[in-house]
């Protein structure tokens, strides 16, 4: 399978502005530099996907959007206001929503508390926790279970319906392949289609580099915080891809490697 | 039969216990905050009953609707304020400032009120009478009455934590702050009204106890903070029916103890205490550890 | 791919590994001077201000104590009021057999560490908030038990037999020596202690629990050895309370003042750092002496001043001149000088 997902009305295409836009973000933790002036622009509709290995940054990058680090420089824009300093909840109530990585259900609330938790600061919108349970056909039955209990995909399924029934306009997912089979995981990326029919914008965090070439409309590579590669899977090489992955030496052809990236 | 009459008895103050234990309980399971303080604040709502009833001259049960409430916004401010600025920093820094709390509020106490007990006089000959059960069992009303209180407090509490909105954002703030962040709630918040709860349920055990028995600027200390506890830790953690259970235990060996000698009250209820947290921490039915 | 032992070994000539930045031996005749000096004090000044010192003797070595427990070893009791009355009651006891009370200070104080370690098994395997409890109703429970003992004085106490051929001027200058060397003992015991590898594995316990365990640091032990130093030097601290007042009641000894005294002296002074408590100690007292007719107001101001300096100031207002003047009386850090004959660097202690 190497078809893309849809890529969005082309709003990129057409000039419209980003729906989500990171410009010059650098993030610290402590006096380690985690992440340096990573740029990006997510367009309503497209699924953006960050690949990198262990420690790049992603996962970072990806909680800093969602407002849990703050930047030590940069900005987050959200359909073109300036979200850098709000909070996280503030931004989760605008409709930039995390699954964050590790799952983090509610351990001694129930499936269908979980999904409630979700629902309590929703924005108006088609997602509700009935059509959560339509399209993962096993929870209806087992909403009273304790997450405990379930097994990781089914986890992953609720820590996903979890956001959805928010109705976010953004979906962050932090590493949705994390400890799971690639059987599971493949019928978990298979519910995309569902959620991008929603008017829901994509970005995730993946490990798995295949995984997020199939699914995403545009990439992103980083390596020790910094950005490698960027562009559409249809423009880039096997080598450039694992080039910027691994940091050797960056070619110039297909898609664009960031400029003055590092061998 | 003076056994079976100490044993009622010691259940019956179990209530009271409970009372003082649940709020403790709630601010530990949820914000894992010790509250070395929540005694004193027990005898600070009793205080503070005693001043307005002086004051108002309003029946002795009003008291209840005016200084409940007042004690509940208490609990947010500080917790939003003192209590969130010590969690944010460290497990050490908040027990360092519960316990600075703890000490400035006794000694403030001390300041202004001298350290005279006092009780509040339940006027209602009612509540002051007792009835008999047999020629050695006497159960007084009023320790029923507060058996009773303790009894719907659990249960309100209950029911909120499991039926309502807000009660499923607490215990989903218990379990994980940040990612009821990303839910879109403010768990600063959330926390700041689990606060109130304990405040308002530690307003209530303090006025049933200046009902009960006396109050003084050191009662917050030496009985009410470790009783508390003790029945927490008894009872389990992480259990509201625990509390009341941990409570009847410490009652009951209170009472076994005194029966034996009577100046060993309190100190039966402390080894019963010292041997649960040795042998059995989790409590008697804890789910959780001490997290 | 090279270790970084490997990358490092080229350079390790260049540096040497020092325990302090300036020489010790200037700190040491410092401390030394100010020992020989406070000791004269009986000669020269009122019997009533070496009493105040006395006061300041305990409460120095306490705070040392809760320092050592919650700066170092990250055990926040609440409890330690329990050592301070067992000294006292272990004087008492042996009065009561005959021995001189300051012979009995030494006894009391190693006899205190003894029951630290039944102590200990009831409370080690607690964790923070139950901890902390647990040491306050171990306090509670120690003193009910000896309550019961009425040959001891029961719920009253006792005068401290063995003191009645005192002259006054003797016992208050004895008094003050034994206080004197109490404090002295207990700062170079915690200095001495902290230089060595205990030192080491309370700040790896400190920095990360999980990490040094799994480098093989004896972590039980290490707490094990904190909680009984402590109780030592609360236990020695008792023992001269309880001479200083001339008797022992239960009360008074096993206070939870105590605690709020010694923890609010640490916190505000700097806790984690053996300096911290005597900058505390000298707050304390100022505070005290500055209220003392106010009854409860010193505590109060006391515990509002600890409670800021905790949420404000984590270092305590020795953290503040540290971090200024780059100062440590007491060097128990290490520091990586490179090997340049007569310049210092500029290297971080650890």
């Amino acid at each position: 399978m190497t078809a893309p997902a849809v890529e969005g009305n082309g709003s990129r295409a057409n000039g419209a502005s980003p729906l989500l836009e990171i410009s010059d973000l650098a993030v610290h933790h402590g006096q380690l530099r985690a992440l340096d002036s990573i740029s990006l622009q997510v367009f309503a509709g497209e699924v953006y996907a960050i690949i990198g290995a262990n420690g790049a940054g992603k996962s970072t990058l990806l909680r800093t959007i969602a407002g849990l680090h703050h930047p030590s420089t940069g900005s987050v824009r959200f359909d073109g206001a300036d979200v850098t300093g709000l909070r996280p909840e503030q931004r989760a109530r605008q409709g930039i929503v995390m699954v964050p990585e590790g799952r983090r259900l509610f351990g001694s609330l129930s499936v269908e508390e979980n999904l409630k938790v979700g629902a309590t600061y929703a924005r108006q919108g088609p997602w509700t926790i009935d059509r959560v349970y339509e399209m993962f056909g096993w929870m209806r039955e087992r909403r009273s279970q304790r997450t405990a209990q379930l097994s990781g995909g089914e986890q992953q399924a609720v820590a996903i319906g979890r956001a959805l029934v928010a109705n976010p306009r953004v979906l962050l997912l932090d590493e949705l392949s994390l400890g799971l089979a690639p059987v599971v995981v493949q019928r978990i990326y298979g519910m995309m289609p569902q959620i991008l029919s929603t008017g829901i914008t994509v970005l995730l965090v993946e490990q798995d580099v295949s995984q997020a070439l199939r699914v995403a409309s545009h990439i992103q590579c980083l390596l020790e915080g910094r950005t490698t590669l960027q562009g559409r899977p249809t423009d880039v090489t096997a080598e450039q891809v694992e080039r910027a992955y691994f940091g050797l030496a960056s070619s110039a052809s297909g898609g664009q490697p960031a400029e003055g990236s590092d061998a | 039969m003076a056994w079976v009459n100490a044993i009622i008895q010691g259940v019956l103050t179990g209530g009271l216990y409970a009372l003082f234990a649940c709020g403790l309980s709630l601010m530990f399971g949820v914000m894992k905050v010790v509250n070395l303080a929540h005694g004193d604040l027990a005898v600070v709502a009793g205080y503070i009953a005693i001043g307005v009833i002086t004051v108002t001259h309003i029946p002795v049960l009003w008291s209840f609707l005016i200084v409940v409430p007042v004690m509940a916004a208490l609990g947010y401010v500080l917790q939003r304020t003192i209590i969130q600025g010590a969690l944010d920093r460290g497990v050490l820094t908040t027990l360092m400032v519960t316990f600075g709390l703890s000490v400035v509020i006794e000694n403030g106490l001390l300041q202004f009120f001298s350290a005279n007990s006092r009780g509040i006089g339940v006027g209602l000959s009612l509540i002051t009478a007792s009835f008999s059960i047999g020629s050695q069992i006497q159960i007084a009303y009023l320790l029923v009455l507060i058996f009773a209180v303790a009894v719907l407090v659990l249960l309100g509490l209950q029911f909120f934590l499991s039926k309502s909105k807000f009660g499923r954002l607490i215990r989903a703030s218990a379990d994980d702050p940040e990612a009821t962040q990303l839910a879109g709630a403010d768990y600063r918040h959330v926390f700041g009204i689990a606060a109130a709860l304990a405040f308002a349920t530690v307003a209530l055990g303090g006025i049933a106890y200046g009902m009960y028995s006396q109050l003084s600027p050191t009662t917050g200390t030496d009985t009410i903070l470790l009783f508390a506890f003790a029945a927490v830790v008894i009872g389990g953690l992480g259990s509201l029916w625990g509390t009341l259970l941990g409570g009847v235990v410490l009652g009951v060996a209170q009472q076994i103890g005194a029966q034996i000698n009577i100046s060993d009250e309190v100190l039966a209820g402390y080894i019963v205490f010292l041997a649960v947290l040795v042998l059995r921490p989790q409590g008697l039915i804890g789910r959780r550890a001490q997290s | 791919m090279s270790t970084i032992a490997q990358t490092v070994a080229p350079y390790a000539a260049d540096f040497r590994v020092t325990r302090s930045r300036r020489s010790v031996v200037w700190t040491g005749a410092g401390a030394l001077l100010v020992v020989v000096v406070l000791a004269y004090f009986p000669y020269i000044v009122h019997s009533g201000t070496t009493a105040i010192l006395v006061q300041a003797f305990i409460v120095l070595t306490l705070a040392s104590m809760w320092n050592l427990l919650a700066g170092y070893a990250g055990l926040v009791s609440v409890g330690q009021q329990a050592f301070v009355g067992l000294g006292g009651y272990f004087v008492l006891i042996l009065g009561l057999h005959g021995l001189s009370p300051f012979a009995a200070l030494p006894i009391s104080a190693i006899g205190c560490g003894v029951a630290a370690l039944p102590l200990w098994w009831l409370v080690s395997r607690l964790r923070s908030g139950y901890f902390a409890i647990a040491t306050w109703v171990m306090a509670a429970t120690v003193m009910l038990i000896i309550e019961k003992f009425s040959s001891i004085g029961g719920g009253t106490g006792m005068p401290l037999p063995g003191l009645a051929g005192y002259g006054p001027t003797l016992l208050a200058a004895d008094t003050y020596w034994a206080g004197l060397a109490v404090t002295v003992l207990a700062l170079l015991g915690i200095y001495l202690l902290l230089r060595g590898r205990l030192g080491l594995v309370l700040t790896a316990i400190r920095d990360d629990e999980v990490a040094a365990r799994s480098s093989g640091a004896r972590i039980g032990l290490a707490r094990l050895l904190v909680f009984v130093v402590a109780g030592v030097g609360c236990g020695a601290a008792g023992a001269v309370l309880a001479i200083s007042q001339l008797q022992v009641q239960p009360s008074a000894v096993f206070s939870i003042n105590w605690t709020a005294e010694m923890a609010f002296a640490t916190i505000i002074g700097g806790l984690g750092t053996i300096e911290g408590p005597i900058i505390g100690t000298i707050v304390y007292m100022v505070l005290q002496q500055t209220l003392q007719s106010y009854n409860a107001w010193y505590l109060i101001i006391l515990g509002l001043v600890a409670i800021t300096v905790a949420l404000f100031a984590r270092r305590g207002l020795w953290g503040l001149v540290d971090d200024r003047l780059n100062v440590r009386l007491f060097p128990v850090g290490y520091y990586l000088r490179p090997q340049v004959a007569g310049r210092s660097s500029d290297g971080k202690d650890a």
